[in-house]
């Protein structure tokens, strides 16, 4: 079969900073470089490059350049380069096309067209150096009432809660789809931090145990890895229904990355592919999830929250409100713009709706019900930098939940090709000599550092409105403004345009 | 004493150290200046085998067989535990390459004995191989 398929990158290399080390040829894994001895010169195989810039990081003497490939077919407005060379792998192929991380498209960012408030003459900032300021936050269930016992004194009927430093945790993603290495950074630095990170439907290594009290167990429809033990071990459970990536499907992990390890922590043989299916199949209602919940409150004697966690979809606010009668304790919304290690191409990039609509209307529709205290809304799906945390926040939500952030801390470049299982900066992959690369001991501390950087970002954002706690600024919508948005997106977010 | 040490599970294989080695003891400002179309002899080697990557430069014995076995007196134990090699004096009998027992001793483009001084006699002042190393795998520390 003829291969049509353009490079998507062209290798610069400036020869008179080359100094032939070849540390560019042995560190790409799509083996891009090489070095013809016989001349003297290395050489590119731009076909293969991904753009992971693992190369143009490495090369000491700055040498290298990944360039966008300026060759092009005939311009034309109306099929793109991309649609074009889609087609040709598709007819080379006959498959569906596969992508990872968060879709690349141009779609709208509701965040960047919100703005925040501050505080100017008539009520007072707050210097987060000098005066205290609360990042911390609890999620789980709200007590209805008051209960007494005869004598006056309160009951504690206080249902489990999750404590964390700062609203933020690490998204749930598995031991298979990312490494040992980037999942130790990620336990570690949850640890440290005195917040959450999420196994993902991947169970738990043994090995990593030691940091359940910070570690968040996935329950997901092809149950891998789920024991007693598992559950025992954990801070929550989350149930997944959805992702953000890729609403309405299950997952596929290859059988390459089912690798000895992997295989112990999921349950499955060696080199059989783990299929994720797209519904759970005991779970066709509200009363089934309900079960479900129950079933995993009881074996784990109503210890524990229970999370559920879906895509944003269309009827969104009314699958939450449902999830919020079911007995669940925190509701996880995770949004359009959300990652994944591999999902069908036009499925991430057409199914489901932004995370901020979502959010919006889920929390407007729990407090209408009255029933916003029965749960926690923890949001995902692209979650940047803290002040689209601030933003969540002020939408409603409770805590956010973040996986590409984090990745990216960890030496992600975003060249999308987990799926491909040939990471060079050692994150999604199984393969040792590539593992390796990631150390966790300056894995964790980046990720300690990026959680830190955001919460003073959050306290500065804070002081200035003069607000002195996340508490208060939760659901504070007045604190938004809109710019260049319409009156129903106005509407759903429920915030006034700016200048009024 | 302060010692490099490298640990063989973080170590990539990259070479990057042997770069930053040859560059650190070039005089130059500029790598390429210093490294562009010569042949480099670092302090600090890369092994190879078997996938297994591992960076080897000299241990800075405790009691030093190549000191002892030097015929020209050039290398020497300093007081602060550093095996110290006088270029000067070396005549390159390479009988030292031969004793060491790490292979930590390597020759020059002159043929002369070259080994590794911690970086504490050049310009980089602090040893360039761990500086460089992208996984820290190399490290400079204390150790019992």
């Amino acid at each position: 079969m003829p291969n049509y398929i353009l490079p998507d990158f062209e290798v610069e290399r400036r020869d008179d900073r080359c100094i032939r080390c070849r540390v560019c040829e042995r560190q790409c894994a799509n083996e891009v470089h090489s070095y013809d001895e016989e001349n003297d010169v290395m050489l590119a195989d731009e076909l293969k490059c991904v753009g992971c810039h693992r190369c143009v990081a490495l090369c000491p003497t700055r040498a290298l350049k990944i360039v966008k490939y300026s060759g092009t077919f005939r311009e034309n407005a109306n099929w793109s380069n991309q649609s074009i060379l889609e087609i040709y792998k598709q007819a080379e192929s006959g498959g569906v096309l596969l992508s990872s991380m968060g879709t690349p498209n141009p779609c709208p960012v509701y965040f960047d067209k919100i703005l925040i408030n501050a505080s100017q003459v008539t009520n007072p900032s707050i210097d987060p150096l000098r005066e205290p300021m609360e990042t911390r936050v609890f999620l789980g269930k709200r007590p209805q009432n008051i209960e007494r016992d005869e004598t006056g004194k309160l009951n504690n009927n206080l249902p489990p809660q999750l404590e964390l430093s700062v609203p933020i945790m690490f998204s749930a993603m598995s031991y298979g789809s990312i490494s040992y290495n980037a999942h130790e950074s990620l336990a570690r630095a949850a640890t440290e931090l005195g917040i959450y990170y999420n196994t993902g439907e991947g169970g738990l290594h043994e090995d990593f145990y030691k940091y359940g009290p910070n570690t968040i167990v996935q329950v997901a429809s092809g149950r891998f890895g789920v024991h007693k033990g598992y559950l025992d071990v954990a801070a929550a459970i989350e149930i997944k229904m959805g992702q953000g990536a890729k609403p309405g499907i299950g997952g596929h992990l290859p059988g390459e990355k089912i690798t000895e390890d992997v295989s112990r922590a999921r349950m499955i043989p060696v080199g059989t592919d783990a299929i994720s299916p797209a519904p759970h199949h005991d779970i066709y209602s509200i009363e089934d999830l309900r079960q479900l919940v129950y079933s995993l409150k009881e074996a784990t004697e109503y210890k524990k929250p229970v999370i559920v966690k879906v895509a944003a979809v269309h009827n969104i606010a009314a699958i939450a409100s449902g999830i919020a009668r079911s007995g669940a304790d925190i509701i996880a919304i995770d949004g359009f713009r959300g990652g994944t290690g591999a999902a069908p191409t036009r499925i991430r990039d057409n199914v489901g709706i932004p995370i901020e609509l979502a959010l919006a209307s889920v929390d407007k529709r729990l407090r209408d019900e009255g029933i916003r205290g029965n749960v926690s809304l923890v949001v995902a799906g692209s979650i940047r930098n803290s002040a689209d945390v601030v933003k969540a926040i002020a939408l409603g939500a409770d805590a956010c939940y973040i996986g590409t952030a984090a990745l990216i801390a960890l030496g992600c470049h975003l060249c999308r090709t987990c799926h491909l299982g040939k990471c060079n900066w050692g994150i999604a992959t199984q393969r040792p000599d590539l593992v390796k690369r990631l150390n966790p001991e300056i894995g964790y501390k980046r990720l300690v550092n990026l959680v830190t950087a955001w919460q003073h970002e959050i306290k500065e954002l804070l002081g200035g409105m003069g607000i002195n706690s996340i508490e208060a600024l939760r659901g504070n919508r007045l604190m938004l403004r809109g710019v260049g948005l319409n009156e129903k997106e106005l509407e759903i977010l429920g915030i006034k345009h700016a200048g009024e | 004493m302060k010692r490099v040490y490298v640990n063989e599970k973080w170590c990539l294989g990259c070479r990057l150290c042997e770069y930053n080695c040859a560059f650190a003891n070039s005089g130059e400002k500029d790598m390429v200046k210093a490294l562009k179309g010569k042949k480099i002899y670092p302090r600090i080697r890369v092994d190879e085998h078997d996938g297994i990557t591992f960076a080897v430069s000299c241990r800075h014995c405790e009691d030093p067989i190549c000191v002892k076995s030097c015929i020209a007196g050039a290398l020497s134990k300093e007081g602060d535990g550093m095996v110290k090699l006088d270029r000067t004096k070396c005549v390159g009998c390479l009988t030292c390459v031969l004793v060491c027992p790490y292979g930590a001793v390597v020759q020059d483009e002159r043929g002369a004995a070259l080994k590794c001084e911690l970086c504490l006699t050049n310009t980089a002042g602090y040893p360039a191989c761990v500086k460089g190393c992208p996984n820290a795998a190399i490290v400079y520390e204390e150790r019992d």
